[in-house]
Formats: structure tokens, sequence, C-alpha cells
């Protein structure tokens, strides 16, 4: 360090004297920051520009379509004749089951790790539920294919029709793939995000609210139920909408099981198709400018979907770790 | 009356307790449930052919992955060159010397970034990349991961980087160095670990990605030399494989899932052990 620091000295020119050295390496400060400003700025760069590629590609459909692309059912590629409808439906519709199972699932899991383990144990399940989170999706699509869908068709699927036949979500024909099935394969994805993130915003709850709740009589399910999870619910939304914003943006599980087939069925039974999951599937086919332009139409509204929940699940876990999230 | 509502509270009380602890344990079974399967339909379909032979033609029996192993490695490659040095001099920035205003644009950026569907990255890196020399190379499929590595990696080096006490700083200004190079010279080599283990979990993350492959490195069926060529990879052959029709292509899928959850795994493990005893959190 110290003849490193000579040689620095000796290598000034000598009329230069103490100011201009101590000059010198102010403007290697200087240097260092601009240096890593640039870098920091690519971030925008990059970012901006995403935002520019999907706008400025898309924009032959966008010119062509307008808003009925949002509105049109039909998605055909011969007569060049493009909607969004069923995709935007499928991503919506997977999404919506995917939460309906997971956060259940998930909420009650924190809750347990946050209030009822021993921490020891708490963090090692938490341990684990991380490592779930990290299994590539490709991954949980082959788990889709090969044990999911059999189990649809031969178990899930036969059980909802009796017992739930009624409802126009559960009939017609079950081959296996579909909506539910998608959204099943996306839950067992997603779980472990509102597990990860609860479990965190439950444990940043006071130790006085409980105790205070307790000791005024509530039960330990009280306590937690009517005290704890009010006051971190706001983290809780948050770490809803990120699941949220994944179980959207998710492609290859879904690809994998779904069945790819752009109808709007009321049956959760019934194969669908997922904005991501056509991307994936048609890109590399997409022969047409046109074509091309809706498919890239259709990743700028992934996009902005994306945005805006992310955006949103931001502010709300930002806000509870400001304890701001308690009841009013 | 007050006795039913006490029972019915403590009946709930227990009921509902119960129904938390279940739920955890549903959730833990699930992931030894995939886990388990995934060993054992991998590990009855790995073989030393996988590792060393390139896939054999469409129906026939055999072969395996080794140009998809290499393809991957190389993506990684790529995607390390192009994500880390970006992503690590940004959480520099963000760390040490980040005015107010626009380090919180910064960092929204990047969480933005972090949250941007692969599918969406894959377009992206299909415009600028692919469209203008009209082919699907190697190139582009690292260009799409390098840009998934960045966020994760500013997170974790910014993170690491404030977690070193300003004593050693201010220790290393009081000897007369310069900012920059207490940084060069203390700060980083302080949190050299922590940086490099997000790193690591960086690419782990992305080693698994499929979807921005599929129309960037696309696919290839045999050896790809140099960068310009499309190259096969383990995500997407594992993709291609489980969904096709044939039972060779779906044992051959298992196996490479093995392998590569195994890799992504156990640097997620090794990584998060190291993180966890230095006790920070949040990467």
């Amino acid at each position: 360090m110290s003849t490193t620091a000579t040689t620095m000295e000796r290598a000034v020119p000598p009329q230069a004297g103490p100011r201009a050295f101590v000059q010198r390496l102010r403007e290697g400060d200087q240097i260092a920051h601009i240096i890593t400003l640039v870098f920091a700025a690519g971030i925008l760069l990059i970012t901006s520009l995403l935002v520019y590629e999907l706008w400025v590609n898309s924009h032959l459909s966008r010119s062509k379509f307008g808003w009925l692309f949002f509105w049109t059912r039909t998605w055909d590629p011969i007569f060049d004749n493009f909607g969004a409808a069923p995709f935007i439906y499928g991503t919506l519709v997977t999404s919506i089951v995917s939460l309906v199972v997971a956060v259940p699932l998930g909420l009650a899991a924190a809750v347990f790790l946050a209030e009822l383990a021993p921490r020891t144990l708490s963090d090692s399940i938490a341990f684990l539920i991380d490592l779930l989170a990290a299994v590539p999706s490709v991954i949980y699509g082959v788990l889709g294919i090969f044990i999911v869908v059999p189990l649809m068709r031969t178990v899930i699927g036969p059980a909802l029709k009796s017992t739930l036949g009624f409802l126009p979500f559960f009939r017609g024909p079950n081959y296996g793939v579909g909506f539910l099935t998608a959204g099943i394969v996306l839950a067992i994805m997603i779980v472990p995000f509102i597990i990860s993130v609860s479990r965190e915003v439950l444990l940043t709850v006071p130790r006085e609210q409980r105790e205070a709740a307790l000791s005024l009589g509530a039960t330990r399910w009280e306590a937690t139920w009517k005290v704890v999870v009010p006051w971190a619910r706001t983290g809780i939304m948050g770490s809803i909408f990120l699941a949220l914003a994944r179980a959207l943006g998710e492609t290859m599980a879904v690809t994998m099981v779904i069945g790819n087939d752009p109808k709007i069925s009321a049956s959760l039974f019934a194969p669908g198709y997922t904005i991501a999951a056509v991307i994936a599937n048609e890109f590399t086919e997409a022969t047409g400018d046109l074509y091309l332009s809706a498919l890239i139409e259709l990743g700028l509204v992934l996009f902005l979907m994306t945005f805006i929940l992310n955006g949103l699940a931001r502010i709300l876990i930002v806000a509870t770790e400001r304890g701001g999230g308690h009841p009013s | 009356m007050s006795r039913l509502r006490l029972i019915w509270r403590k009946s709930l009380n227990v009921v509902m307790l119960t129904l938390t602890g279940v739920s955890a344990f549903a959730v833990v079974s699930v992931l030894f449930l995939i886990l388990g399967y995934l060993i054992y339909n991998g590990g009855r379909s790995l073989n030393w052919a996988f590792f060393t032979q390139l896939p054999k033609p469409v129906g026939e029996t055999g072969g395996g992955m080794a140009n998809a192993i290499v393809g991957s490695l190389k993506l990684l490659l790529l995607a390390a060159l192009i994500g880390l040095p970006v992503g690590l001099m940004a959480g520099i920035y963000l760390a040490e010397f980040g005015g107010k205003v626009f380090s919180f644009v910064i960092r929204y950026t990047t969480d933005l970034l972090n949250g941007v569907p692969s599918i969406v990255m894959g377009i992206f890196a299909y415009s600028l990349v692919v469209l203008p020399v009209k082919h699907f190379s190697t190139l582009a499929g690292g260009f799409a991961l390098g840009i998934m590595v960045i966020p994760i990696t500013v997170r974790a080096s910014e993170e690491f980087l404030r977690a070193i006490p300003g004593s050693l700083r201010e220790g290393a200004m009081a000897l007369g160095a310069s900012k920059w190079r207490t940084i060069a010279t203390v700060v980083l080599p302080a949190a050299s670990g922590g940086i490099i283990t997000g790193c690591l979990l960086s690419l782990a993350r992305v080693a698994g990605e499929t979807a921005p492959l599929l129309f960037t490195a696309f696919g290839n069926r045999f050896w790809s030399p140099g960068w310009g060529q499309p190259t096969s990879s383990l995500p997407v052959m594992i993709y291609t494989y489980a969904t096709g029709p044939y039972d060779d292509w779906h044992r051959q899928a298992w196996a490479a899932g093995l392998v590569l959850l195994g890799l992504v795994l156990l640097a997620n493990v090794g990584c998060r052990l190291v993180i966890n005893r230095r006790g920070i959190r949040g990467v």
C-alpha cells in the first residue's frame, strides 16, 4: 500500500507540487465516479431501449388493429388477422387460478413459519422454500407434463367433475392439459414467493402487538389473524402482487401444459393459450411482418402488465417496511 | 352462552393453527416430491453417453447432449462477460457514489428490469441482435441472458458493499488514500466473497432460463463452432425433448433436468450458506 503510494507520488512531474497531486487524486475520484455512473446509466439505457424496441417493432400491428387488437378473438396467421383476446384471457385465467390455489396455502404456511414454528425450524424451512423458488421453470414444465397432466386426467379432473360439476368452470371434456393444469403448475411455482416475502413481513410485526392481543385474552389464532396479519397486510398484498407478476410472465411451464389452443372457454378443463406461450411457440415461425409485429405487441402488453404490478408491489412492500402498514 | 363461545374460540384456534402447519408441511413435501421424482427418473436415465455424445437423428434411440452442455456453458460465459461488469460497476456506483434522486431512479429501473418476463427479454435480444444479422446466434442468446444477470448482480454488489463497516473506509482514507483507491484496495476485497456469491447466484438463475433462448440461441443438433452460429442449450433441449413424442426423448429430458437442477441447486445451496453465515439477507 505505502510503496504504491510513493510510486504514484513519483510519477507526478516535480514542478506540479503537492496541491496538483491532491488535485490529480481528486480527479481519480472523479474518473471512478464517472465510470461507475456510466455503467449505472447503462441500466437506464438498456431498459429504455427495451421499451423502445417493443414499441417500434410492434408499430405495424398497432397501426393496423389499434385498440381492437384487445377485443378481437381470432388469431389467424393465414389471413393476417390478429386479436389478443384469447391470450389475454388465458393469461388472466391461469394467473387467477394459480392465486386461488397459492394464496391461502402460502399465507397459511407463512403464518406457521413466522408465528408458530421455532425460529431454527422456521429458518431451515424458509431456506428450503427459497430453493424451491430457484428451480428453473422448464423443470416445473417437465414435472407438469409427466405428473400433473396425468393426475388431472385421472384423479383431479374426475373428482372436480363429480363434486363441483354443476359449475360451468368444471364442465366439458377433460384432456389433462388446459387452464386448470397450467394454473396448478403456476401455483406450485409462485407459492415459494408468497411464503418467503410474507414470512419476512410477518416477522417485522412488533412483538408488543402480539403480546397486547394475548394479554387481552385473545387466543393464539385470534392474535395472529386479527392483529398480526392486518398489521402486515400491505406487505402481504405486495408479496401477492409479486407472485402475480411472475405468474403472468411465466412462459415455459405454462406452454408445456396449457394445450396451446387460442380459444376462450368458460371451462377450466379446456385447452387455452397465454401471451407468453404464444410468443414462445410462434415467434420463430412467424413468417409475415405483421405476424411478427402482432407477437411483439403481445410482448409489449405482457411487459406493461408486469411493469404495473411490480411497481405496485414495490410500493406496498416499502410502505410496510416503513411501518405504515398497520390498520387505521 | 359465553362458555360455548369460549369452546368455539379455542377449537377454532386449534383447527386454524393446525391448518397452517399442514400447509407448511404440504409445501415442503412438494419440494421433496419434486426432487425425489426427478432424481429417480433422471438417475435411471443418466448415463455416460449423455455427457459425451451428440443427439442421435430424430427417431433413433441413444445419443447424448454433449453439445447442449457445452452450449449452455458458452452462453453462461457470455452472460457473465456482458452482465457482471455492468452489474458490479452499477452496484459500486449505488453503494459508494450515488446521489439521492439518480440512485433511486437506478434502483427502481433495476427492479423493473428484474421483473421483465424472460420471454420479453428474448424479444428484446431478438430485435437487437438477431434481426440486424438475420440469423440466430450464440451471441444473441448470451446477450439475452447477460441482461438478465444485471439486476441481481447490482443488488448483491450494492448490498455487500454497504455492509462493509465505515471504519474500514475511514482507516484507508486516514492513511491518505483517495476514495477510488479505498474502494479498489480495501472495500472491494473485503466485500469480494459476498459479491462473488451474488454473481454466482445470478448466473445460476439464468442457467435455467429457456424462454429467452428459444429465438436467440435457437437450437442445434450438432456442435456450434464459434459464437455466430445457433447453439443448443440444456434448458431448450429439455423443453424440446419433454414435449416431443418419443419415449427415449422423455428419458433424456429427465436426465437433462436432473443435471440442470443439480447444478442450479448446488450453486444456490453453496451461495446461500455463505450469505446466511455472513448474516446478510435480501439477495
